[in-house]
């Protein structure tokens, strides 16, 4: 039916491998500062606040500049990591997951703040006066309370990061194999004589997994809602 | 014994409690306003005196002059609060048994079932919050404050989200829980309550406390 080439097939599986690192490891920090942002109140909130949604204001085009200016080769931030850790972000699939996972970071950390912020802090006392010090409050009731808003954040962060462009070829150009995904590569194709088929075969998989995704947060969302409910 | 003597401003309203007591359930009395729950949220720790001393037998656990103030987790006081507060993701067994395990200490299968048998609560273990009557719950949310072993029980109106029925269904283990021997602070506003289990009565009015003594006070 799909009769989908190997280059097709790279471009897919980079979609993939970008989306979902970006998404494991933006998932902690957005964890944190959500909960930062729900349950403290410190001086600067409100910038933090912004920076965190600045991603989702910004045009992406300026977003990625912005991240080749700081952790491209001769950025202040890449260079440094780049001397002494060896990790390079320029024109690496490591960038792009980079790119995607700031773009998605808006999308991650809302969800997952209105779900600490909807925990009822009474629960949170209950647990404390039990014995348990803050982080074990944290562990054993407004994680897994807040664990809903989690899942959700994690889709929603998963399926922008999975169509994010702008951002993500301003930084690290579009190197088929390298850091090509299904958005840049259909971009390329567009622009090619004769490229319309394989486009069209690439629209369909981003849109077979952006469903997908969506389909798998609501399942999550209604068994951790059942769970949630004391049933 | 547990002697108190802090002063709180919350808003509009002032704070002033002094008293100690040595009885075993200290009735704390005083209509709805009055600040019997800010009170005993001091006494866990959930709340911050903005000046005095609170202290359970030898140790101080909050005094403001020296800057000491003991988080709620290190207390050892139970609570029992008006509307339970079960974990909702938790069964009943891993509600009872929370306390435990956030203190690391070993399983003692004979006090949990001493417990769930004091409150007949055996049958329920495996079910969710979410399933249980409000006099049921509230049972539950007894034997969870007691399986963590505290040195004092609070208890804030532990009947007042019950309806006339399920307050006769409670009673009767709250008397045999006075006589385990934890000393309890029992918030109430219903004096014939208080004459059941209380030991000592601490009367309090619109933030001062207004008499001390015996059952005698509630007249």
């Amino acid at each position: 039916m799909l009769d989908i080439s190997p280059a097709e097939w790279t471009a897919i599986l980079l979609s993939l491998r970008v989306a979902v690192i970006a998404t494991l490891v933006a998932t902690p920090f957005g964890i944190a500062l959500a909960w930062l942002l729900a349950r403290r109140e410190f001086w600067g909130k409100p910038v933090v606040d912004a920076l965190v949604h600045l991603p989702l204001v910004l045009p992406p085009v300026v977003t990625g500049y912005l991240l080749l200016l700081t952790f491209g080769r001769r950025g202040l931030v890449g260079a440094w990591l780049a001397d002494n850790l060896g990790i390079v972000f320029a024109f690496r699939w490591t960038g792009a997951a980079l790119a995607c996972g700031v773009m998605s970071f808006p999308l991650l950390v809302r969800p997952i703040r209105l779900s600490i912020e909807a925990i009822d802090r009474r629960l949170e006392q209950a647990s404390s006066t039990l014995g348990a010090a803050p982080w074990q409050v944290f562990a054993t009731v407004t994680l897994p309370l807040a664990l809903p808003g989690v899942l959700a954040g994690m889709v929603l962060g998963f399926a922008k990061a999975i169509g994010e462009f702008g951002a993500t070829i301003t930084f690290v150009s579009n190197i088929p194999g390298e850091t090509q995904t299904i958005s840049s590569a259909i971009y390329s194709l567009i622009q090619t004589p004769d490229g319309d088929a394989a486009a069209m075969r690439l629209v369909v998989v981003s849109t077979v997994i952006s469903m997908g995704a969506l389909i798998a947060s609501e399942w999550f969302a209604r068994r951790a809602t059942r769970r949630l409910h004391g049933n | 014994m547990l002697r108190v003597d802090v002063t709180k401003q919350l808003g509009e309203f002032s704070l002033e409690a002094k008293f100690e007591s040595q009885g075993r359930v200290t009735g704390l009395f005083g209509a709805s306003g009055a600040g019997k729950t800010s009170l005993i949220n001091m006494i866990a720790g959930l709340l911050r005196p903005d000046r005095g001393v609170i202290a359970l037998d030898d140790e101080t656990l909050d005094d403001t002059s020296a800057g000491v103030h003991v988080p709620p987790h290190r207390r050892r006081i139970g609570y029992v609060f008006q509307d339970a507060r079960l974990f909702p993701h938790l069964n009943v067994r891993q509600n009872l048994d929370y306390g435990r395990q956030m203190n690391r200490v070993t399983a003692d299968p004979a006090q949990f079932s001493r417990i769930t048998d004091l409150l007949d609560i055996g049958s329920l273990l495996d079910r969710r919050p979410g399933r249980l009557s409000g006099g049921e719950r509230q049972r539950v949310a007894l034997g969870r404050a007691l399986l963590s072993k505290p040195r004092l029980l609070l208890l804030d109106e532990p009947l007042g989200s019950l309806d006339e029925g399920r307050k006769e269904e409670i009673l009767p283990y709250l008397v045999r829980l006075r006589d385990e021997g934890i000393p309890m602070v029992y918030v109430s506003h219903d004096a014939a309550e208080l004459r059941q289990l209380a030991t000592q009565i601490v009367m309090l009015k619109r933030g001062r406390v207004t008499a001390l003594g015996g059952v005698k006070v509630l007249t």
